[in-house]
């Protein structure tokens, strides 16, 4: 199963298949001692409860961790996500809440899911296109809505909370299915989806080959640039929907604070999950695992007492130290 | 000249005319924006020019002017510094914690703080060869949360029994102290990078690290002291917020780190590396500032009401069209310092 997150550009592999296994799924390792130390420690840690708290705090990263990991697999970066999400989450309720989404309940809702994902998904786009036809750097590129995407979000709304309680559509960040949150399976689904693309799909190689060598790929034929525009318009729909279940569990749109922070806490949890931030290597499975594992720990921290502002600083040694882990594993 | 000419590694007599020229022109663009706006206001507006918007303009952007010109030199060695809005908030934290003890008390616990971030991200770029960008990721949070902690979770009131507070709401000869503390910084910046070999250093190692490697120039220590740099005025920058707003605020400093880059992107630095300008970045973060206050006067006007909200659309479709300009320009500069091409050896060499 672990094999699955793998996926390297061919060039690279047999440097990396001399790692021993035990270094192979470190990441793996990390977040098992992690649950086992739990188990014996933490008290009331094996509960369903548990699962979905933790399930529930990661999903809205994973989800966009999922776009940003292909992103970075072309060597690029999107430090627009979070201004993304406020977009889309100014969005929805702008659409249900309005007079046409009032009198049309059912195709209110419908509009209020898809709309505020192909906006994101169309700004993501803006951000490929900018950087493509620009040559800018990926961070500079994406600087520009990082900037003012939030500030669309706010100018959208004036800046004022929206509350509002509409059950068909906060189903996607309230409901459950078999007992499973709806958000958690929105979150396997796109890791399965993103994973599979990656590793079975000739798109899948393109991202990989354009992040391992640009002049390479350029050379054998890839579009690049159609691939860059691509994966960001991907990040910015997955971005979308995460804006999406963050408002829907808040029952409640704030554009000043969804998706604050959130592009660096996916860039860590990619980055802890050993998708190499150069580009030419990602695992989408990894990426998840990432956010798990820095979930876990600020439970674990929190569960046992460890102040908040405590578990920031551990935080920050988790990540240097898995990302220092990866790096000399794969210098063997 | 040097304020606001591009400065490239090792340029002398190797660099044709027309690049020159190009150069002396992408540093002055900035600053011809920057008087473009400035005519704008006066014209437009009563006080604009009165000593009194000048001057809270000056004080209150003093600390943004600090910062980015850290991040303006780390910038040119080919790294980013992420941590240092994490990094005023903390050293804002300390030195309000020391201001019972006067005036240097508190200015050396801020800036301490902010070196001692600096040294933890320069140990952990150079000797653990921890990508810049997850590294100060990470000094981000660990600053934020030490800061956190410092503080007990809530904001520490500066001590007025005591001359620091002079630090953020003094004068010196008519002009705000945290401008003064601005103004030297930029200078000796600007000096350091246009007349010293760590200047010289600093470009050669953001044009090509491994070519200053093999020239036997000390690219870990250079590198080590763009972040030490970088944390220390940070640092000040964090010393001047919590002089000048009365407390030390350790959930202060949010976005900061973008908003530099932002400014320094805006002055024409390359993100790559190897080429930069101290006195562009400075026009950069005052261009940025202006934007906002020429958006306070607008709305003191009455014509139109734009909501405070709009400061950050108009600032990202500003570095939009900075960007655009820039790239139309200088299509052959980012191609020099793309990471897949190597750098032609003229720009790297030390002789």
């Amino acid at each position: 199963m672990a094999e699955a997150g793998e996926t390297t550009v061919p060039a690279a592999a047999p440097a990396r298949r001399q790692r021993s296994w035990l270094w192979r799924y470190g990441t793996y390792w990390a977040l098992l001692i992690l649950i086992l130390f739990n188990i014996a420690v933490t008290p009331h840690f094996v509960s369903w409860q548990t699962v979905n708290v933790n399930l529930t705090q990661v999903a809205t990263i994973v989800i966009v961790g999922v776009g940003m990991t292909l992103v970075i697999a072309t060597g690029g970066i999107d430090l627009s996500v979070g201004s993304l999400m406020a977009i889309s989450g100014a969005l929805a309720p702008i659409i249900f809440l309005s007079a046409f989404g009032v009198a049309h309940p059912a195709l209110g809702v419908a509009l209020a899911f898809v709309v505020p994902v192909l906006v994101a998904g169309l700004f993501g786009l803006f951000n490929g296109w900018f950087i493509t036809r620009f040559h800018v750097q990926p961070i500079v590129g994406t600087l520009v809505l990082f900037i003012a995407g939030r500030g669309i979000g706010q100018v959208m709304t004036n800046g004022n909370l929206q509350v509002f309680k509409n059950p068909g559509f906060q189903f996607i960040g309230m409901g459950r299915i078999l007992g499973v949150p709806f958000q958690v399976l929105v979150m396997l689904a796109l890791v399965a989806l993103a994973a599979l693309v990656l590793r079975r799909t000739l798109f899948g190689r393109q991202i990989l080959a354009v992040g391992g060598n640009e002049s390479a790929a350029r050379l054998s034929g890839v579009p690049i640039d159609g691939v860059k525009r691509a994966v960001y318009a991907i990040s910015g729909l997955c971005a979308g929907i995460a804006g999406l279940v963050v408002v829907a569990i808040n029952s409640s749109s704030d554009a000043n604070l969804v998706g604050l922070g959130m592009e660096l806490d996916a860039i860590a949890a990619v980055a802890v999950g050993g998708t190499l931030l150069t580009g030419g290597h990602a695992t989408v499975v990894g990426t998840m695992i990432g956010a798990l594992i820095i979930q876990l720990v600020r439970y674990t921290l929190l569960a046992n007492g460890v102040p908040d502002a405590a578990a920031l600083v551990v935080k920050a040694a988790i990540i240097v130290g898995a990302v220092w882990l990866q790096r000399r594993n794969s210098r063997t | 000249m040097s304020g606001t000419g591009m400065t490239r590694g090792m340029s002398g007599g190797v660099d044709p005319l027309r690049q020159r020229a190009f150069k002396a022109l992408a540093g002055q663009r900035v600053l011809i924006a920057l008087l473009i706006l400035i005519v704008f206001g006066a014209v437009r507006y009563d006080h604009f020019l009165g000593a009194y918007n000048i001057l809270s303009f000056l004080r209150y952007n003093s600390m943004f002017a600090l910062v980015a010109l850290g991040m303006c030199f780390v910038i040119m060695s080919g790294g980013i510094d992420l941590s240092v809005g994490a990094t005023a908030a903390l050293a804002s934290v300390l030195a309000a914690l020391a201001s019972p003890y006067g005036l240097v008390a508190g200015l050396a616990a801020g800036i301490a703080g902010g070196a001692v971030m600096g040294v933890l991200n320069g140990l952990i770029v150079t000797r653990l060869g921890i990508l810049p960008f997850i590294t100060t990721l990470a000094g981000m949070l660990a600053a934020s949360g030490s800061a956190l902690l410092f503080a007990g979770n809530q904001t520490v009131g500066v001590s007025y029994d005591t001359a620091f507070i002079q630090l953020g709401q003094g004068d010196l000869l008519g002009f705000p102290i945290p401008a003064w503390l601005a103004l030297v910084a930029y200078v000796l910046g600007s000096v350091a990078l246009n007349f010293t070999n760590f200047g010289r250093d600093v470009l050669a190692v953001g044009g090509n690290p491994e070519a200053a490697r093999l020239m036997g120039l000390p690219v870990d220590r250079v590198t080590f002291f763009v972040y030490v740099l970088s944390g220390s005025l940070a640092g000040l920058a964090g010393v001047i917020l919590a002089a000048q707003f009365g407390a030390g605020q350790p959930n202060e400093g949010v976005g900061w780190e973008l908003f530099s880059i932002a400014a320094v992107v805006v002055g024409g630095t390359l993100l790559t590396g190897g080429l930069g300008s101290v006195g562009a970045t400075l026009s950069g973060v005052l261009l940025l500032g202006l934007i906002f206050n020429i958006l306070n006067f607008e709305n003191g006007m009455g014509w139109i009401s734009l909501s405070a909200y709009w400061q950050s659309v108009i600032r990202g479709a500003f570095l939009f069209l900075v960007v655009i300009a820039g790239s139309g320009f200088g299509r052959d500069l980012p191609r020099w310092a793309s990471r897949n091409t190597p750098t032609p050896p003229e720009t790297g060499g030390k002789s």
